[in-house]
């Protein structure tokens, strides 16, 4: 059926290619663009393992086309560190509160949160946990997470210069 | 888990739009947020030729005013909508309700036109349109119709619209400010499908219902509209309202299904309690001794 050409920005680096109508964004930045931070758990919304940022709104990428991400500006998970190697607040927010276990789940977990904190937003922790309700994760028992959140959130004044 | 081989296409505009589903002769499938369509692909329940994408046709998108009602492009996604301050000001029970749809990902795709039209009988924003007496617009390379949201839906999923026809707008009909909201729905989770739920809107004037909406969710093959309820309500003065017995008139037009998450007559049940404590709440009536 019809090919199509499409050029978007992932992690600041522009990345172009020819895709099938039916090939999904998930599968078009793992498999073409070697983003494999993206991880592909249910493909039909569940989960929200697949979760990335599209012009900086936190979607899941199994439920959009490639091709219509033409012309966007997409961040992956491996879009968060500073070159450097620096943690990204939610990553060290993760690793700080053991957030993770056996880390299937983490990039989508990873992503709604760096959505939601962009430019040193800091929501209520409650905002930060419902919006949570979209990712699953079958190994911690989510109080790790829910402890990572606080940090994030805006009820935590303690760290609140870290993040600014 | 991948979707069989489609084309796509994605207009720029309405007409644009009308000719492709018209060639189409009822092989295409209009991609709007594709928070439901893109499961039921990747899962091949649903194996349209072609995919007409709505999300560039910028005449789909945004609120405006028209003459006596809000209109809600159906493009609008739903965390646009959730942030717009004239329907939180306007119709807050839309808003309350769009709050429920899904998670916040899915949101930040899924849009209101994609809810209303697709006819999910346990989703808020369908019952929503009824509750609050909405006029679907629609258009084909036929004409254009204004529907009314109570004749909109037909069963699970189905609704009136032909196979080249496109919704255009969805037109909410002013409610007074300060009018009492309704909205209470049972999940087993955040974001998940209503077991059961009811959302609506009253007037109150000199003391009696002037005007009700009142729609159920959950409850049967479409939303369904609690026209008994609100037959009972209009022009009642607020200290002669018995809630349990409006509430027994809503759920009568009801016609709940048991499956494996609640029985029909939990469905009943629950319906009951939540429309009868929502009535006392909502218009401080207190529970009789």
């Amino acid at each position: 059926m019809s090919d199509h050409d499409i050029a978007m920005t992932i992690n600041g680096r522009r990345h172009s290619g020819t895709v099938e109508s039916r090939i999904s964004l998930s599968d078009f930045l793992r498999g073409d663009a070697g983003y494999t931070g993206v991880h592909v758990g249910c493909e039909h919304g569940v989960c929200g393992a697949c979760t990335v940022m599209v012009d900086g709104r936190a979607v899941r990428s199994c439920l959009m086309l490639a091709v219509q991400a033409d012309g966007a500006d997409v961040v992956t998970v491996e879009g968060l560190a500073a070159p450097d190697g620096t943690l990204h607040p939610v990553q060290q927010a993760f690793r700080d509160e053991h957030a993770l276990q056996c880390g299937f789940c983490t990039p989508g977990f990873v992503m709604t949160l760096a959505a939601l904190t962009q430019g040193g937003a800091r929501p209520s922790e409650e905002e930060l946990v419902g919006a949570l309700s979209g990712n699953l994760c079958r190994c911690t028992g989510y109080q790790g997470i829910k402890r990572a959140c606080r940090r994030l959130s805006g009820s935590n004044m303690a760290d609140a210069g870290e993040h600014a | 888990m991948k979707p069989a081989p489609f084309d796509y296409v994605a207009p720029q505009t309405i007409d644009e739009a009308l000719q492709i589903l018209a060639d189409a002769g009822g092989g295409a499938t209009i991609l709007a947020g594709g928070q439901t369509l893109m499961p039921l692909l990747n899962l091949r329940m649903s194996q349209p030729f072609i995919l007409v994408d709505i999300n560039r046709i910028a005449g789909l998108q945004g609120v405006s005013r028209v003459d006596g009602a809000t209109r809600v492009g159906p493009a609008t996604r739903q965390f646009q909508a959730l942030g717009d301050e004239r329907l939180a000001r306007d119709l807050p029970v839309f808003v309350e309700a769009l709050s429920h749809v899904g998670h916040h990902q899915t949101r930040n795709r899924g849009t209101i036109g994609g809810s209303v039209a697709l006819g999910e009988p346990a989703a808020e924003m369908p019952a929503t349109a009824v509750a609050l007496g909405a006029t679907i617009e629609i258009r084909s390379q036929r004409g254009t119709r204004r529907v009314p949201a109570r004749e909109f839906y037909v069963g699970p999923y189905l609704t009136v619209l032909e196979p080249d026809e496109l919704v255009v707008a969805i037109d909410y009909p002013d409610w007074p400010q300060g009018h009492v909201t309704l909205f209470r729905e049972v999940t087993q989770r955040p974001g998940d499908f209503a077991l059961v739920g009811l959302v609506g809107a009253l007037t109150v004037e000199g003391g009696r219902i002037a005007r009700a909406g009142i729609a159920w969710f959950g409850m049967g093959p479409t939303p369904i509209a609690a026209v008994q309820a609100e037959a009972a309500l209009v022009g009642k003065a607020l200290s002669e309202i018995d809630p349990e017995a409006i509430a027994g008139l809503a759920v009568a037009d009801t016609a709940p299904f048991t499956d494996h998450h609640a029985s029909t007559e939990y469905r009943r049940t629950v319906g009951r309690r939540i429309f009868a404590r929502q009535l006392r709440e909502k218009l401080d009536i207190r529970e009789a001794a």
